[in-house]
């Protein structure tokens, strides 16, 4: 017996809305860029968790494959933004968002 | 439905643990500690991807997620030898304010998704929809084009973060 005859796809929605949340309270709360990062992933796979669940109540095949695109962008996110973290730690010897307010108007 | 059922014993269990450890990832001062929260985080969505019968999303997130993107985060924090000391710390009224808003966030998402309880099922469901065989043939019949694109994508980005980590570019 799957889980798709016993569990509503409502307890799946609560479930990525608080990961989701959990994700932006983590980009509010933390002043490490790498720890924001890594709540953005956090907010990624909640969204992915909920296509996931719709997927599978829907019977649509469609959805596993955009998460599966998802899930490539993702990487090619990190691995961008933490070429670009790397290059800020060199000139400012820190990871602190905070530090970068040069375009500041 | 008056009975627990195994499988929502393991939802409970694999929501708990996803829920906890990405409390503890945001809460937790090391980054490294951090890290290895949201490793379990991401192990715990992917058992949630087995109880939805997607083993290939499964398999895959796992790959990506818990094989290659965390460890570059951990490669990263570790080369830059980011500890508890070096931990940069917000302002308390900041911090307060984050949580506020965020739990607020949370809580107004969670109780406008809450009256969607109309969601039905619009077919009969079929187990076979996250295999390998069924998504491979979606992947490659309706997909072929985006997902030779991403391949462009991912050489891009290998492009972009070798150049951006390279020393002295003139």
């Amino acid at each position: 017996m799957s889980a798709i005859q016993i569990i509503p796809l409502t307890w799946y929605v609560t479930l990525s809305a608080i990961l989701f949340g959990l994700g932006v309270l983590g980009v509010l709360f933390r002043r490490n860029a790498i720890i924001i990062l890594m709540c953005i992933e956090l907010m990624l796979n909640a969204v992915n968790l909920l296509l996931v669940a719709f997927s599978a109540h829907h019977s649509d095949p469609n959805a596993q494959v955009f998460v599966f695109f998802i899930m490539a962008v993702a990487a090619a996110e990190v691995a961008v933004g933490l070429a670009i973290l790397m290059v800020i730690y060199r000139n400012s010897k820190s990871t602190d968002i905070d530090i970068l307010n040069k375009l500041k108007g | 439905m008056g009975h627990i059922t195994i499988t929502q014993i393991l939802f409970g269990v694999l929501s708990f643990v996803a829920i906890i450890s990405g409390v503890l990832m945001i809460f937790t001062k090391n980054p490294i500690y951090s890290v290895l929260y949201l490793i379990i985080t991401f192990f715990a969505i992917a058992g949630h991807y087995i109880l939805l019968n997607a083993q290939f999303l499964a398999v895959v997130h796992v790959i990506v997620y818990a094989g290659a993107i965390m460890v570059l985060f951990l490669f990263v924090i570790m080369m830059l030898n980011l500890n508890k000391d070096t931990e940069p710390h917000k302002p308390a009224w900041i911090q307060i304010a984050a949580v506020t808003a965020g739990g607020i966030m949370m809580v107004t998402l969670v109780g406008a998704l809450k009256g969607a309880d109309q969601m039905k099922l619009a077919q009969p469901n079929d187990a076979n929809i996250g295999l390998v065989n069924n998504l491979g043939k979606v992947l490659f019949n309706d997909f072929l084009v985006p997902f030779e694109l991403s391949s462009v994508l991912f050489l891009a980005a290998m492009v972009g973060a070798v150049m951006l980590s390279k020393k002295n570019i003139h």
